[in-house]
């Protein structure tokens, strides 16, 4: 957990549940486990708002709680997961790719998943069936049939999965659970059991719900009341209490890379072959794990088999298009043995550094220009050189060379490798040569977009704060005209109220709302930069 | 003697300026004395924003979930703090919350006692969900009684300034009403200088 981290993990905190939770949040990761106690007199909160913070982190995912260092006699410690809370940061994405694969109804059910955390099917059917049934329009309700179907799609493909259950604290008896180890005696031993140790994790619970959604009228508020109580009596009769959904989004992620692979190999190559590796990418998404290097090997035969009708290419053709792609020097596809017509694999590790790679070598040409960027690629590709040597190969003037070389290096881009001739290291006598290396400057990079989105966060928070009289002052006027329009009010009272807001106000809050919208968007676009590097790194940790 | 012949106007050092691309004759760039400012100039001004409907949709996305979240019960506002004296307008204005209870019950139904299934997992955190919202509810009584004890206090406070007030009048053995010190005849005589006085 960097500085960085821990301070955009602050921010995300604070902007969704609050400076409470944001506190102990921030505290629980600076200073990892601690127990209930501890948390409350470090940060000088009261109780009852430590319990409740904490009820809030741990039902978001954002917090874990085990039994403590001590041994099971020890009070309960909580751990608070600081990937999960920068995930926070992804929701839009999470949102969007959902509608666009399952359209509006997956899309509401994803986004009221993630806002709430865990939430049981039949709530989250209910919920979503009654806020499709109020963007309809009059007289039509959506059926909770299609909900459920929307729902169950989503599972199927994984991007749903059941919480896992809550490992064993102390001497329960009963060991029904399929996900704890199998001694209860063993305190926390193991790790807190994950979602996908849970063979159930993806079975759909056997629940009928029939019904339409309920339209929310404001006229027949008491009868809406009665009927919300008697509502809330059938839900409880539902059967799949206990059973808690989550966003998967190791899914959502391996969705993202297969996206970019993809795009990767379009731009580079060309439309025909995207469709191929995405044909492939699609044979080989239950079969792949998470973690793989490559997908499993698919015969040229199959893919043929596989190609979607409307790419109808004739077999050598597309023969042609594997060895072109595995010709590459990207090295997206590789070819693994003959059998079948040739055995054809998709390198998803070497893809992802070929991409972070690509990311590294665009952040030095937008900040320093495209001649440091020829030496940056000069130096990744030949791994170490001398001051001459970099001056002949890049064919650039030696003092600009030199110029641009140190100033990569004082940005801890570049770093100098010594290799001494003699024993005693004489500096005259060592030779000094410059190298990249691509895993710790793609975390330092990494570090740098956290440190980025951290500063826009700020500099939003800010800019709110200067306005903020102005966005109050507009916010009660629409609310004025909202309620004069409803009741029916003539013309000249409406735009009597609308001049309340003079010229240099308007334009001023014009001005608000664009840098705010500009802000906002260059949040999501640093955090696709965060995605590639992260997922790069990650890659690279389960050799 | 050491040191002559060296590059001069420039101290020596253990090692060859040369290998590192400073070669003679080159001067050295310009020695700072302050750190680097806050907002150095770029010499290089950044690439524009992507738009299209994909980006517009994610933004609007974005700040839609933003204002959501602040309706939701996972968001924990601070009691607000009790001002010195109860004001006639609390009773209009409820915008913050009186105390820091906030009444969701996280995922589950309070009430509902659920008959022995195999899930076990579940009843742990149930369980513990509801002794939480026991706590919840003991500090909620806890901070009810409280708030009456105090406003008791000030109730108390207040008559025992006003007998303070009524003890500080009667200095003297008489009653006040009794004796009428003519100063309200004089008062409304002044008033209606119109009417005659029988």
């Amino acid at each position: 957990m960097t500085a960085q981290e821990v301070r955009l993990c602050g921010l995300l905190l604070q902007e969704h549940f609050g400076e409470v939770v944001e506190r102990i949040g921030t505290h629980l990761l600076r200073g990892g486990a601690q127990n209930l106690r501890t948390i409350a007199n470090e940060t000088n909160t009261p109780l009852d708002l430590v319990k409740k913070s904490l009820c809030v982190l741990v039902q978001h995912g954002a917090c874990e709680f085990g039994s403590g260092r001590r041994g099971p006699g020890s009070p309960v410690e909580y751990r608070a997961n600081c990937e999960r809370v920068l995930r926070v940061l992804r929701y839009p994405r999470y949102i969007y790719t959902a509608k666009t694969l399952y359209g509006d109804t997956g899309e509401l059910i994803v986004e009221e998943v993630l806002q709430r955390g865990h939430m049981t099917m039949s709530n989250t059917v209910k919920t979503v069936a009654d806020r499709l049934t109020h963007n309809m329009e009059e007289g039509r309700s959506m059926e909770y049939s299609e909900v459920v179907s929307a729902f169950s799609k989503l599972v199927e493909t994984h991007f749903l999965q059941r919480c896992p259950p809550v490992a064993e604290m102390g001497t329960a008896a009963s060991s029904t659970t399929p996900a704890t180890p199998s001694t209860p005696a063993a305190p926390a031993s193991t790790a807190p059991p994950t979602a996908e140790s849970n063979p159930d994790c993806y079975k759909l619970p056997h629940v009928t719900l029939i019904g339409r959604g309920k339209r929310r009228r404001s006229s027949d508020d008491s009868e809406e009341q009665r009927g919300g109580k008697k509502a809330k009596m059938e839900v409880e009769s539902c059967g799949d209490e206990g059973i808690y959904w989550q966003v998967n989004f190791e899914r959502f992620h391996q969705h993202f890379r297969d996206q970019a692979v993809i795009s990767a190999v379009a731009s580079k190559l060309d439309q025909t072959s995207s469709e191929i590796v995405r044909t492939m990418l699609r044979m080989s998404e239950v079969t792949t794990t998470q973690t793989a290097a490559y997908t499993q090997p698919l015969s040229a035969n199959e893919i043929f088999r596989s190609l979607p009708p409307n790419y109808s290419i004739s077999r050598p053709i597309l023969d042609q298009y594997l060895s072109l792609l595995v010709d590459d020097p990207m090295e997206f596809v590789g070819k693994s043995g003959d059998s079948g017509g040739g055995m054809y694999v998709v390198n998803l590790q070497r893809a992802l550094a070929n991409l972070a790679r690509a990311t590294l070598e665009s952040v030095v040409q937008e900040r320093f220009g495209s001649r440091s960027a020829r030496i940056f690629r000069l130096l990744l590709r030949k791994r170490h050189l001398e001051q001459k040597q970099v001056e002949d190969f890049a064919m650039i003037p030696a003092k600009e060379a030199k110029d641009m070389l140190y100033t990569l290096l004082s940005e801890n881009l570049v770093q100098l490798q010594e290799i001494p001739k003699t024993p005693d290291h004489a500096p005259s006598r060592t030779f000094y040569l410059y190298t990249v290396n691509q895993l710790p400057t793609a975390r330092l990079l990494l570090q740098h977009c956290y440190k980025t989105v951290a500063n826009l966060i700020e500099r939003r928070l800010f800019e709110t704060k200067e306005n903020k009289r102005l966005l109050e002052k507009s916010q009660r006027i629409e609310a004025i005209l909202a309620s004069l329009q409803a009741s029916g009010a003539e013309p000249e009272q409406l735009t009597e109220v609308e001049e309340m807001i003079t010229a240099p106000e308007r334009q001023q809050l014009e001005a608000l709302r664009h840098h705010i919208n500009k802000l906002d968007s260059t949040e999501n676009q640093v955090d696709e930069t965060v995605f590639l590097l992260e997922s790069y790194i990650f890659s690279t940790k389960t050799k | 003697m050491a040191g002559r012949g060296r590059g001069r106007g420039r101290g020596q050092m253990t090692f060859n300026l040369e290998d590192l691309g400073i070669g003679r004759g080159d001067s050295l760039p310009p020695t700072t004395f302050k750190p680097s400012p806050l907002f150095p100039p770029m010499p290089v001004q950044p690439v524009p924003l992507q738009t299209g409907e994909e980006v517009e949709y994610m933004l609007a996305l974005k700040q839609e979930l933003r204002a959501a979240n602040k309706t939701l019960p996972f968001y924990i506002r601070r009691a607000a703090p009790k001002r010195d004296v109860d004001r006639y307008s609390d009773k209009y204005q409820s915008g913050d919350p009186k105390d820091s209870a906030i009444e969701w019950s996280p995922g589950h139904p309070p009430q509902v006692k659920q008959p022995k299934k195999p899930l076990v997992g579940k009843e742990e955190i149930l369980t513990k969900l509801e002794t939480l919202e026991k706590n919840e509810e003991a500090v909620n009584s806890e901070e009810e009684e409280d708030g009456e004890k105090k406003k008791t206090n000030e109730e108390e406070e207040q008559p025992e300034e006003e007998d303070y007030e009524e003890d500080f009048e009667e200095d003297t053995d008489y009653i006040m009403s009794y004796f009428d010190n003519g100063e309200e005849f004089g008062g409304d005589s002044d008033d209606n200088m119109d009417e005659a006085t029988y």
